[in-house]
């Protein structure tokens, strides 16, 4: 094989076929996915999924910058692959049009933590996720989460009294006397992005399961 | 194709020691000097910094109060911060130093650029440091092998540019006509990086394309850095040495060939069995699959080409330094493969996916195959650009002793660590919190293995550092075949 332009001929072209492949044939199939748009079951029109605006979406930053992905994927697996569903982590397992308008799309590949997809319909509760945030041992006795103390900040109590979204801290976790924790806006804006992560709309590719029929 | 008809043209070219081709060896590593130099220099000292992210994630995972103070430090920093420095850093700039000295030891050319060359590693660390602090600070893409924030990549791919023109038209300029093995794969490595790198920074960064289609190029690419731009790097290393040091010719030629162009056939194809059970079309996944599969091909064709040139030599390893790491990273490289076959069917996937057990398979990759061999690479390639040998043989061996056990006791506890964790959670009966526990255990064994891997480094730097202050020393006298037979500083000295 000695041939110089040969070789460089194959060494082209293998990668190119992979190219077509996996970079431009999936562009064209679904580079184009739109939005479903469905009637549910109340009559009212939906249209799935929406972009995030606001504070969820500067949330979605910070949950990219604090590089949150390497422990937490945000994707369900079919029924009868894996756990996922029976683990509660969804009802339906997530297809591509779930991720339409995720930049940078973080489906993640390792689960040290649980799945996230649908963690805003597992946890709504603010004060659970500043609670968690802060020192995951508070909810999570034995997590290998790591605390988040720099999106707090630890003050005095105003003399107007406590403030409505400080932490209610207690046991070990309890500060002084005449101090409180409060949420910074990074942990403000995290939570609310936490918060709307769900999937729980119907999507023709990937139905919600119907409730069992009731039976006597 | 033509077969190769004599013995010489089996062997990397340079086993002949007439006085003519001793001098042209001589030039050809003097003008590899300052740049191989500098590439593998800074290398190194990424590498240094790399461990110590290395063990600062390793630890928060078992430790999760450890620095948990510092925003910079969080593990979702500190662990794509160690990933970039050891990829980028360390085993791409290593690569390079590595691929350019082969380069022109086989085709007997001298480097034309050498100025060229040191600027392009200049600018290269300089990105680098750029893009790691950008991480460090929050910047981070969190598209995994891809963090490095947009503002720091154009420096980088500006530099690889510039390297692999010269590369390139070394080999345009080549005086030996005969093409040997390892240059089919370094000139594969130079020409297929800046497609993969360019692809995935436009599709992915400068103007992301919708929804999952970056997952897909994402891992592509990801998976395609290790299959197209180090293993064949890797490759063309063991390729090169192992017939080098035992003195004799490659097994088989045929044998090459098949295992090159099946390689070059196949592995592309695979990046998107990372994705199995995600939210993509299964014909995408099931394609990566098949040709996961198919890489047994090129795998077992490497593995018992390799193994038949070392049958009989075996005791070199003994006092090649050289050989040892090289053998230690052609075993490694078939064991990654074989566990990567095996990782991509469906079946197994469900179980491993997940869990530590890719992270252990991606270092017996990294670690055990691509760097060891550079490090066996190092071992020969210093001596003969700088005209000194290593000065200590005790922290080669502490080196070398310190990587490979470090090596063995991070993947195979963790490996099986992660094969329990996956069943674990695919036993929805057990709590989450229980199946975390049970991964503390083998992460603790992680760091103790990880300090191990720290210690090889630390005498490996020392031992280099040592190495090049003789250089600045009084004058020795030049010793162009270092590593003869017995191939060690002790003999080599006298």
């Amino acid at each position: 094989m000695n041939y110089g332009p040969l070789l460089f001929l194959g060494i082209l072209f293998t990668l190119a076929s992979s190219w077509v492949g996996l970079v431009l044939m999936p562009n064209r199939q679904l580079g184009a996915l739109t939005a479903n748009t469905s009637t549910n079951d109340a009559g009212v029109v939906v249209v799935y999924p929406q972009a995030r605006h606001g504070e969820a979406q500067q949330g979605a930053e910070h949950y990219r910058s604090l590089g949150c992905v390497y422990c937490h994927s945000q994707q369900v697996r079919p029924e009868g692959f894996g756990s996922d569903i029976e683990r509660g982590w969804g009802r339906r397992r997530t297809v591509s049009r779930d991720y339409l308008y995720d930049k940078p799309v973080m489906l993640g590949t390792s689960r040290t933590g649980p799945d996230l997809t649908n963690i805003g319909e597992r946890q709504s509760s603010h004060d659970w996720h500043y609670s968690h945030l802060y020192n995951p041992q508070i909810t999570s006795k034995g997590s290998v989460m790591p605390p988040f103390p720099f999106l707090f900040e630890k003050r005095r109590v105003p003399a107007s009294g406590p403030s409505p979204e400080a932490l209610k801290l207690s046991g070990e976790f309890a500060v002084e006397d005449g101090w409180e924790v409060v949420p910074r806006p990074q942990a403000r804006q995290l939570v609310e992005y936490l918060r709307s992560l769900k999937t729980t709309v119907d999507l023709p590719e990937a139905p919600l399961p119907k409730p069992a029929a009731v039976e006597e | 194709m033509s077969s190769p008809k004599t013995f010489s043209a089996l062997m990397p070219g340079d086993v002949q020691s007439d006085p003519a081709r001793r001098a042209i060896l001589a030039e050809i590593d003097a003008s590899c000097r300052v740049p191989v130099l500098f590439f593998v220099v800074s290398g190194l000292l990424w590498l240094l910094l790399g461990t110590a992210l290395a063990l600062v994630a390793s630890i928060k995972l078992h430790n999760p109060e450890f620095l948990a103070a510092w925003e910079w430090l969080t593990f979702g920093r500190v662990r794509p911060a160690h990933l970039n420095t050891v990829i980028y850093g360390f085993a791409s700039q290593t690569g390079i130093g590595v691929t350019l000295w082969l380069m022109c030891r086989l085709c007997r050319v001298p480097f034309p650029a050498p100025g060229l060359a040191t600027v392009a590693a200049v600018f290269w660390n300089l990105g680098l440091t750029v893009g790691v602090v950008g991480i460090l600070i929050g910047d981070s893409t969190a598209i995994e092998w891809l963090e490095l924030p947009r503002y720091s990549t154009p420096i980088l791919f500006f530099s690889y540019a510039l390297v692999a023109v010269w590369s390139v038209i070394t080999f345009r300029l080549r005086r030996e006509r005969h093409l040997y093995v390892s240059q089919w794969y370094l000139l594969a490595a130079l020409l297929w990086f800046p497609w993969l790198y360019a692809t995935a920074q436009i599709m992915l960064l400068i103007e992301p394309v919708r929804g999952v289609v970056q997952a897909a190029i994402n891992w592509w690419f990801a998976h395609n850095v290790l299959g197209l731009w180090f293993t064949p790097i890797g490759l063309g290393a063991i390729y090169y040495f192992i017939p080098k040091v035992v003195g004799r010719p490659i097994h088989s030629y045929y044998l090459s060939v098949l295992g090159f162009w099946s390689l070059a056939l196949f592995y592309n194809w695979n990046g998107l069995h990372h994705l199995i059970g995600g939210p993509m079309p299964a014909w995408m996944i099931t394609v990566s699959v098949v040709a996961s599969v198919m890489m047994l091909i090129p795998v077992i064709t490497v593995a018992i080409n390799h193994h038949f040139t070392m049958v009989g030599h075996f005791g070199k390893l003994r006092h090649s330094p050289t050989l040892r790491f090289i053998v230690f990273g052609a075993m490694a490289y078939t064991l990654t493969s074989l566990q990567g076959v095996a990782n991509s069917l469906r079946s197994y996937s469900e179980i491993v996916h997940f869990t530590h057990h890719t992270i252990a398979h991606a270092h017996l990759g990294v670690y055990g195959f691509f760097t060891m061999v550079m490090f066996g690479s190092l071992y020969y390639i210093v001596p003969r650009i700088t005209q000194r040998e290593w000065p200590s043989l005790g922290l080669i061996s502490v080196h070398f002793w310190g990587c490979a056990i470090g090596l063995i006791l991070y993947v195979v506890p963790l490996s099986y660590g992660g094969i329990l964790q996956g069943l674990g959670m695919n036993d929805a009966s057990i709590p989450f919190l229980k199946v975390v526990e049970g991964t503390l255990p083998w992460l603790r064994i992680r760091t103790g293995a990880g300090l191990l891997l720290a210690l090889g480094h630390v005498a490996f730097v020392v031992n280099l550092g040592w190495l090049l202050c003789r250089v600045f020393g009084p004058y020795r006298k030049p010793v162009v075949e270092l590593f003869t037979e017995t191939g060690t500083a002790a003999e080599t000295a006298k």
